[in-house]
């Protein structure tokens, strides 16, 4: 499937290091598939945990006025610690297409290429001015154009980045890299035959 | 211009360039845990795909192993699930699995060099993103997710983006009661949690030099927890000496055969760094973290910062510090020695010379978790990350030789984690609060030893 935009409104997520034991608990890695993680997202500081019931202000993942939202806006270095890709499988089943931040964890950036859900950069500023409109005006469309490296919503525009070999992946369709990988498997071998602790000492 | 581990072992496992522009990278070792493989096997299943190559991947289980009640099938019947699905995955797949009952089960990340399967110049993937470890051999480790376990059982291979290398060098004696964690918990507070995205760290230094296989896989393990996917150490004697004679290292004279390979792929002295950043060990402390991510971290003998930033702020609010708080001190509940950052042999060891003689305070609930069978039965990770019924209750606080300190990382949503060394914990344990383990240990003729209770 080629990806080169995303369209939808937003639920913005507020907070730099937000790591991934946050995003998904980990006794909810506790499964052999990923089925039903999108009931997950954040459960530790949502209404209904010790810790969500006594903050002050309501957890945006609990926020009526962003239901249905397809992007997510996030601040800096968002996914980092645990490489469990349940956290982004959690979003993406939840009905998240893409996330725009400021910047991501290397291993969350892979996890979410992978299956196919982009996460894209954009300055300090312009995430900033995204996520206040989007909290004044929650239905608020955004959209994200992959190949031209924008983000436009109703009159703002700002850019967007992406590394080239993620930007690509995507708007060809080869986000899903084991068919890549496999394709001339006679190389791989040739590597392997050269490396002398596999051909032995 | 010469080249860094990263870059020689980088180009030997180079298959081709992707025409995304991503480097194919041949993996030599492939290990594989029950928590993040399941997914990944089923996705073979469903393609028609087999493994790639066997003989270089190898399974164990680690992350939902009950501490007390081993016994099968487990009371636990999501664990037991877990567990089966693996043993089903190896046998189906022909995967070398060390089970529960073997004796070379344990922690992925401590089992992986007491076998001798991690060795300098190979590059290393593994479903958990302290793999970094094994960077401590000067092997190139990388932490993944399920869809790359995927690739990797598929097709033996990674795609992935270049990396800068950013050298740390160490320098200098640490002062009795600084450990290796005490080091790497000062490099992620000083670079910062994001500070080496986009990099490898290359530790290197006398200090480096001078430690143990075990401070080496202390200080590689939590290159994450500063942002860098990728941590190592160039391979030398120490390293050499520690792989000798192991289950699965070259014996005979393959072993000097390996040894001149391994000795050729460390960094050269006129490698080209992309950053270089010096640590003064003798400036060191022991380091005690206060907050929810471990670069919030102060000096034992610091105070909780009171600055209004909102990240400093919420992690105070999290903790229930008060600003300009004395670290030391503060009441714990629980003491965790475990994990794959510390629960090596010499961490162990490092705490009972702590504890010898002395008695956990009444209220704190001690646990030592060793990383490996062959360190002790029931090995697992524990208490680091609350998958086992090993858990936190409520609000309580833990001295923990683990890596993470995020919110709700031990198993309470609302639990509170302190990070420190072993012998942290341990002094923490007898005293009942943070504590200054310099306090409890005297300098004697160049060696450490103990002061007589009191």
């Amino acid at each position: 499937m080629r990806i080169t935009h995303i369209e939808g409104t937003a639920l913005p997520m507020r907070g730099d290091d937000i790591d991934t034991d946050r995003i998904m608990p980990a006794r909810y890695l506790r499964a052999v598939t990923f089925d039903g993680l999108e009931r997950h997202l954040f459960e530790d500081e949502r209404t209904g945990s010790a810790a969500g019931d006594k903050a002050s202000a309501q957890h945006a993942f609990d926020n009526p006025r962003y239901a249905g939202a397809s992007m997510l806006i996030v601040n800096r270095n968002f996914g980092c610690g645990s490489s469990r890709e349940h956290a982004p499988q959690g979003l993406y089943r939840a009905g998240f297409r893409g996330v725009i931040g400021e910047s991501f964890s290397e291993i969350f950036f892979g996890n979410s290429l992978i299956i196919g859900l982009p996460c894209v950069t954009a300055a300090h500023d312009d995430i900033r001015r995204l996520m206040e409109r989007v909290e004044k005006q929650p239905d608020a469309r955004i959209r994200i154009d992959l190949q031209a490296g924008t983000c436009e919503v109703e009159g703002f525009t700002c850019a967007i980045a992406l590394p080239a070999h993620a930007r690509d992946a995507l708007v060809t369709g080869a986000w899903d890299t084991t068919g890549l990988l496999l394709d001339r498997y006679a190389e791989v071998d040739r590597v392997a035959a050269r490396l002398p602790y596999v051909a032995g000492f | 211009m010469g080249h860094t581990l990263l870059q020689k072992v980088w180009d030997l496992h180079t298959v081709r360039t992707l025409p995304t522009g991503q480097t194919q990278l041949f993996i030599g070792l492939h290990l594989v845990h029950e928590v993040t493989s399941p997914q990944a096997f089923d996705a073979l299943r469903a393609r028609g795909w087999k493994v790639a190559r066997p003989d270089r991947t190898f399974a164990t289980v680690d992350h939902i192993i009950p501490t007390r009640e081993r016994t099968r099938p487990f009371v636990d019947v999501l664990a037991e699930d877990m567990i089966a699905a693996l043993e089903r995955n190896c046998r189906d797949f022909g995967v070398r699995l060390a089970g529960l009952d073997d004796d070379r089960q344990g922690i992925v990340h401590v089992i992986g060099p007491e076998l001798g399967l991690t060795q300098p110049g190979l590059t290393l993937a593994c479903g958990d993103s302290h793999t970094s470890t094994h960077g401590a051999f000067g092997a190139v480790a990388f932490g993944v997710g399920t869809s790359q376990v995927r690739d990797v059982l598929a097709s033996q291979c990674l795609a992935l983006e270049p990396m800068k290398v950013r050298r740390i060098r160490v320098t200098g004696m640490l002062p009795s009661g600084v450990y290796a964690k005490d080091v790497i918990l000062t490099i992620i507070n000083r670079l910062g949690v994001g500070g080496g995205v986009g990099y490898a760290y290359e530790y290197a230094g006398d200090t480096i030099e001078r430690m143990s296989m075990d401070e080496r896989m202390t200080i590689c393990n939590m290159s994450i927890e500063g942002g860098a996917r990728v941590g190592y150490v160039n391979p030398d004697q120490t390293t050499f000496d520690y792989i000798k004679g192991r289950p699965f290292a070259p014996a005979g004279d393959a072993f000097d055969r390996a040894r001149a390979w391994w000795t050729s792929m460390a960094s050269d002295r006129d490698a080209r760094y992309d950053d270089d950043v010096v640590i003064r060990a003798e400036e060191l402390t022991p380091v005690v973290t206060w907050g929810v991510n471990p670069g919030q971290s102060v000096p034992v003998v610091g105070r909780v910062p009171s600055g209004q930033e909102p990240a400093v702020a919420e992690a105070r609010a999290y903790m229930g510090f008060n600003g300009g708080e004395a670290i030391a001190g503060m009441r714990v509940d629980v003491a965790f020695v475990g994990s794959c950052t510390n629960s090596r042999l010499s961490d162990l060891r490092e705490a009972a010379r702590i504890v010898s003689g002395r008695r956990v305070a009444p209220h704190v609930k001690a646990l030592v978790v060793p990383g490996s069978a062959s360190v002790k039965r029931a090995a697992g990770c524990s208490m680091c990350l609350g998958m086992n019924p090993d858990k936190l209750e409520g609000s309580q606080v833990c001295a923990s030789s683990s890596n993470r300190n995020f919110k709700g990382r031990q198993g309470s949503p609302t639990g509170r984690t302190l990070l420190m060394s072993p012998a942290m914990v341990a002094a923490a344990a007898i005293a009942g609060e943070v504590t200054d383990v310099r306090t409890m240990i005297t300098q004697a003729s160049g060696t450490r030893s103990l002061k007589p209770e009191a």
